[in-house]
C-alpha cells in the first residue's frame, strides 16, 4: 500500500466518523430513543466483528498465502462439477458471524478461480445454513419446520447459485473481471 | 460468543503452525491480513452505523405487530421486505420468531421473515458490491428474496 492510498483511507475513514457523527445527531434530536437503541445494536454489531473479523482476515490471508491458485481451481473450479458445489455448501455451514464477514472470502475465492455457482452457494449456505443455528431452531420452532426449511432452503441455495452464474453467463458471454 | 472463541483458536493454531512452515510467508499472510482489514474498516463501519440506524426503527415489537396473527398475502410479503432491511443475529430472530408462532402467526410468515432475513441484506449491499461486483450482488439477492417466499408458501402448505 502506497502513501497515497493511506491517506485516501484515511480521508475515508474521518469521513465515515463524520457522517455518523452527523446522523447521530439528527436522530438524537429528532427520535431520542430511537437513538439510544440504534446505539446499543451498534455496540452489539461492533463486538462481534471485532471478535471474529480479525481471525477471518488473518485465516483469509493464510490462504491466499499457502493455498495455490490451482487448488482452488481444481476444488471450486468449473471443472469440479457436482462436488465442488457440495464442498461450498458444506464449508457455509461451518463458521458463525453474519453473512457479511463472509463477503471478503467469497470474493477472494472468485479471485483464486472458484466458479460463480459456487461462490454464491457458499454464500447461501453460510447465510442460512449454520449448523450452529439449526440446532437453535430446532429448539425455537420445532424439528419439523427446521427440517423442511433446512431442505427448501439447501434446494433454494443451489437454484440460486446456478441461476446467478447463468445470468452472468448470459448468450456465451465469457466471464471476465470487468463483467464480474 | 462459543463460535467467536472457535474460530479464534482456528485463526491462532492455524497462524502458529505457518510460522513454523516459514516465517516469511506468515509475515506476508499478515500483511495481507492488515491490508484487507484497513480497506474494509471504512466499509465496516458504515455498514454497523446502518445496521444499527436500520434496526432501531424496526424493533422486535414491530416486527410483532406486523407478524403475528392472521396470515395474508400482503403479510407474508411484508415479512419478507421486513426481513430484507433488517439485520439481527438469529439469537435473537430464532426465540422471536418462536414466540410470533406460540401467539398465533403462521409458519408461511415466519418462514418468509426468517429466510430474506439471513439471505438478503440490504444494508450491506453496497459492500457485497464492492467484493463481488454488482451482477452477482443483484442476483444473489433478487433470487433469494423469491426462492423466499417459494420457500414459504411450501412449508405453509407443509405444516
Amino acid at each position: 500500500m502506497t502513501v497515497r492510498d493511506f491517506i485516501r483511507l484515511f480521508k475515508k475513514m474521518i469521513f465515515v466518523i463524520i457522517a455518523t457523527a452527523v446522523l447521530m445527531f439528527i436522530l438524537g434530536y429528532f427520535f431520542p430513543d430511537e437513538q439510544a437503541m440504534s446505539l446499543a445494536i451498534m455496540k452489539e454489531y461492533s463486538l462481534e466483528v471485532i471478535l471474529v473479523f480479525p481471525a477471518v482476515l488473518v485465516l483469509m490471508g493464510l490462504v491466499d498465502i499457502w493455498m495455490p491458485r490451482e487448488m482452488v481451481r481444481r476444488h471450486f473450479g468449473d471443472t469440479a462439477g457436482f462436488r465442488g458445489l457440495l464442498l461450498s455448501v458444506f464449508l457455509g455451514t461451518l463458521p458463525a458471524g453474519p453473512l457479511f464477514i463472509a463477503f471478503p472470502i467469497a470474493g477472494k475465492m472468485l479471485r483464486k478461480g472458484a466458479r460463480v455457482a459456487n461462490v454464491v452457494a457458499f454464500m447461501g449456505a453460510w447465510a442460512s445454513l449454520k449448523m450452529s443455528e439449526i440446532g437453535m431452531e430446532i429448539y425455537f420452532l420445532g424439528v419439523k419446520f427446521a427440517f423442511l426449511r433446512v431442505v427448501l432452503t439447501l434446494i433454494a441455495v443451489l437454484g440460486i447459485a446456478l441461476i446467478t452464474e447463468k445470468m452472468l453467463t448470459v448468450a456465451g458471454k465469457e466471464l471476465t473481471k470487468e463483467s464480474i | 460468543m462459543l463460535v467467536a472463541l472457535i474460530i479464534n483458536i482456528i485463526a491462532i493454531g492455524t497462524l502458529v503452525y505457518s510460522f513454523t512452515q516459514s516465517s516469511r510467508k506468515s509475515i506476508q499472510a499478515l500483511k495481507t491480513a492488515l491490508m484487507k482489514g484497513l480497506k474494509l474498516a471504512p466499509w465496516m463501519v458504515g455498514i454497523i452505523v446502518l445496521i444499527g440506524i436500520v434496526l432501531s426503527f424496526v424493533p422486535p415489537e414491530v416486527i410483532e405487530r406486523y407478524l403475528g396473527g392472521e396470515m395474508t398475502i400482503y403479510q407474508v410479503v411484508a415479512a419478507a421486505l421486513i426481513g430484507t432491511v433488517s439485520m439481527i443475529p438469529n439469537l435473537i430472530t430464532l426465540p422471536l420468531a418462536g414466540s410470533l408462532i406460540d401467539s398465533g402467526a403462521s409458519y408461511t410468515t415466519i418462514a418468509a421473515f426468517l429466510t430474506t432475513l439471513t439471505m438478503v441484506g440490504f444494508v450491506t449491499m453496497p459492500l457485497e458490491i464492492k467484493l463481488l461486483g454488482k451482477k452477482i450482488t443483484f442476483w444473489r439477492n433478487l433470487l433469494a428474496f423469491f426462492f423466499a417466499i417459494i420457500i414459504a408458501v411450501i412449508i405453509g402448505a407443509l405444516m
